[in-house]
C-alpha cells in the first residue's frame, strides 16, 4: 500500500506520524543517530523558569523490566532554553512540542505565554505531574479542580495546542482527564512515570538518591494500556500514549486502546533507533491488515459485550 | 556516535575476575580517543535492562580492532562473558570526552586502580605512540588483578605495582611513591582512574606541585548520550559549582575542578 495515512492531529497541531520522543528521554545529542525530520514531533526535555540543579545521585536504577528515575528536572532555565535549545531544532520540518514544568499555576501560564511566541514551537505539553510547591508537594495532576484551573489559565494566554501530561498516581484518572478537557486541553498525555521505590538489600539504602523515583519501561506498559482505555471511555480528545513502549507492537497496542499518538522514552536508552523502527513496524502492520489511515485504528479494541 | 554492531573476535577470561574482549571495528569511522567509552548491550534479552558503559582498553588502528578489559562484577558484565567469537555485540559510541595529551608533556604519571587500569592503558598506548615517557602506578587487590601490567611494560611504560596482597597499596605508601617519582622525573601531567581515595590524593599532590591533571570518572548511566541527566557530577568553575553530565562533558575531567566529595 503506497498511500498509508499516518498523519494525526492534536488540536491545531498536525503531526506527519504518531511517533515522538517522551520528554527527558531525547535531546539534540542524538542528532547523529537518525533524521529528526522522520519524527512526528520533537519534544525537548522539560524546561523550568529558573535554573534547577536536580536531585541527589544515584538518579536512576535498573529494575526488572524497567528503570526508576528521579532526575529532578535539572534545567538551565527558560532564557537559556529560548536562546540555546530551541534554535537547534529550527532546521527540521518537524513540529516541536515544548514541555513545561512549573511550581505554580501562574508560573505555568507565564512560561506558556513566553514560549508561545517562539516561532519554532508548535505545541506545549504541561507537565502537571510534577510536584506543586504550593500544594505541599502534591502533583497538580492529582487534583481535578487545580488541573482545570491550570489548563484554563494557560489556554487564556496562548493559542498553542495544549497537552496535559497526566500522572498515573491517582485514584481516578478519568476525573482528571475530564477536568483537563473542560479546562480546554487539546490533548492528554497518558501518562508520566509511576511512583516507585527500590532498596539495595546489602547496603539497606534506597537505590535512588531521592528515595522515591518514577518507574518506566516495559514493566508498566499494561498499566498504561489500561489507563488509555479508561481515559478513552470518557473523552474524545486526542491521547498520547506514553509508558513502556519498546517496539511497534506496543505502539499498536496503545493505539488500539485509544491513543492517537505515541511517545517513546526509556526505549531510546536501550535502542536509540527505536522510534524509527517503531514507525517502520507500524507501516508494516497497516499494510498487512490493509489499514489505510492510522486514525482508523484508534480505540478499535474488540471488547466482548 | 552511532549504533555499531561489531563482530566479536575473542572474549576470554584473562584472570580470576577479569575478561578481555576484542572486536572487529572497521565500521567505526570516527576517531576513538583514550578515555572515551561505548555503551554496550550486554545481552540480547531484556535482562539486564540497561546498557553498560565500558571504556576503551586498546585501539588497534592498523588491524581495525577495538579491545575492552572488563571486571566481571554484576548482571551486565556476567552476561557479557557469555558472548563468543563470531557473535555480534550492539555498541553505542564512541561516547564522551577523552583524555588530552598536552604538546609539551614529555613525561606523564598515571595512577590507576582496579578496572581503571583498563581506561588508563588506552592513554598509555597513545602516549607511547607520541614518544611521551609514561610512568604508571597500578593498584589492585591482588597481583592476579594487575593483568594489564605486562602489556604496558611491553609498550615501554615504567610500571609500579601496589596491592593489598603485598601490603603496598595504602594511600600513604602511594603518596610516598608519587613524591619520590616527582623528584626522580620531570613529570608534566598526571592522570587517574578507578579510585576515589587515590584520586583525592593525586588531586592534592598535583595541586601542590602545580601539575595539570585529568581524571576519568565512573558512573552508573541511563542513556549515556547526554539526554537524561542521570550521571552527573559537581565541577568547580569560576561561577561556582556546576552539575555536569559524566557521559557528555566527561567522563574525563580536569582533576583540579572535580569535586570528589
Amino acid at each position: 500500500m503506497e498511500s498509508l495515512k499516518l498523519d494525526v492531529k492534536i488540536g491545531e497541531l498536525k503531526l506527519k506520524n504518531p511517533i515522538m520522543p517522551a520528554s527527558g528521554a531525547f535531546g539534540f545529542e542524538m542528532e547523529s543517530l537518525f533524521d529528526f525530520n522522520q519524527l512526528g514531533a520533537i519534544v525537548p526535555k522539560s524546561i523550568t523558569k529558573y535554573p534547577r540543579g536536580g536531585n541527589a545521585t544515584p538518579r536512576v536504577c535498573e529494575v526488572t523490566g524497567g528503570m526508576l528515575n528521579s532526575i529532578g528536572i535539572q534545567s538551565k532555565g527558560l532564557p537559556y532554553y529560548l536562546k540555546n535549545i530551541l534554535p537547534q531544532y529550527e532546521q527540521y520540518n518537524t513540529p516541536l512540542i515544548a514541555s513545561i514544568s512549573a511550581d505554580s499555576v501562574d508560573e505555568f501560564a507565564e512560561m506558556s505565554e513566553i514560549i508561545s511566541k517562539e516561532k519554532c514551537v508548535s505545541g506545549i505539553e504541561l507537565n502537571i505531574s510534577c510536584p506543586n510547591l504550593e500544594g505541599d508537594g502534591k502533583a497538580f495532576g492529582m487534583d481535578a479542580e487545580l488541573s482545570y484551573q491550570l489548563i484554563k489559565k494557560v489556554k487564556a494566554v496562548t493559542n498553542q495546542s495544549i497537552i496535559a501530561k497526566l500522572t498515573p498516581n491517582v485514584t481516578s484518572i478519568q476525573e482528571i482527564a475530564l477536568a483537563c478537557e473542560n479546562g480546554g486541553a487539546d490533548g492528554l498525555n497518558v501518562a508520566n512515570t509511576m511512583l516507585a521505590m527500590a532498596i539495595d538489600i546489602h547496603t539497606r539504602k534506597p537505590k535512588i538518591g531521592n528515595v522515591l523515583g518514577g518507574i518506566s519501561g516495559p514493566a508498566i506498559k499494561p498499566i498504561i494500556v489500561r489507563l488509555i482505555h479508561q481515559v478513552r471511555k470518557v473523552t474524545e480528545i486526542p491521547i498520547i500514549g506514553c509508558g513502556g513502549v519498546m517496539n511497534w507492537e506496543d505502539a499498536i497496542e496503545m493505539i488500539l486502546a485509544g491513543a492517537n499518538a505515541i511517545q517513546v522514552g526509556t526505549a531510546n536508552f536501550i535502542n536509540p533507533l527505536s522510534m524509527m523502527e517503531i514507525l517502520e513496524g507500524i507501516k508494516r502492520y497497516m499494510t498487512t491488515y490493509q489499514i489505510e489511515d492510522i486514525n482508523d485504528l484508534v480505540g478499535k479494541t474488540d471488547i466482548p459485550v | 556516535m552511532k549504533v555499531n554492531k561489531l563482530e566479536v573476535l575473542s572474549n576470554v577470561q584473562v584472570s580470576e575476575r577479569y575478561w578481555h574482549m576484542k572486536l572487529e571495528a572497521s565500521s567505526i569511522l570516527e576517531p576513538v580517543k583514550p578515555g572515551q567509552f561505548f555503551n554496550i548491550k550486554c545481552a540480547e534479552a531484556d535482562s539486564p535492562f540497561l546498557r553498560r558503559p565500558f571504556s576503551i582498553y586498546r585501539m588497534n588502528k592498523a588491524e581495525k580492532t577495538i579491545e575492552f578489559l572488563y571486571l566481571m562484577k554484576g548482571q551486565g558484565t556476567f552476561k557479557l562473558t557469555d558472548v563468543v567469537a563470531g557473535e555480534k555485540v550492539d555498541m553505542l559510541g564512541p561516547l564522551g570526552e577523552g583524555f588530552t595529551l598536552g604538546k609539551t608533556w614529555d613525561t606523564v604519571l598515571l595512577l590507576a586502580r582496579g578496572v581503571g587500569i583498563a581506561t588508563l592503558a588506552a592513554l598509555a598506548q597513545e602516549a607511547v605512540e607520541k614518544h611521551v615517557k609514561c610512568i604508571a602506578i597500578l593498584s589492585a587487590r591482588t597481583n592476579n588483578d594487575l593483568l594489564a601490567a605486562e602489556m604496558l611494560q611491553g609498550l615501554g611504560v615504567q610500571v609500579i605495582k601496589v596491592t593489598e596482597e603485598d601490603g603496598t597499596s595504602d594511600v600513604s605508601n602511594v603518596h610516598r611513591l608519587i613524591e619520590q617519582l616527582l623528584i626522580e622525573n620531570d613529570i608534566k601531567a598526571t592522570f587517574t582512574c578507578g579510585s576515589k581515595r587515590l584520586s583525592k590524593l593525586l588531586q592534592k599532590i598535583s595541586k601542590n606541585h602545580g601539575l595539570p591533571g585529568q581524571i576519568a570518572l565512573e558512573e552508573h548511566m541511563g542513556c549515556a548520550m547526554g539526554v537524561c541527566y542521570a550521571c552527573v557530577c559537581d565541577i568547580k568553575e569560576e561561577n561556582g559549582i556546576n552539575s555536569v553530565r559524566v557521559c557528555k562533558e566527561g567522563p574525563v575531567f580536569n582533576l583540579e575542578k572535580v569535586v570528589l566529595g
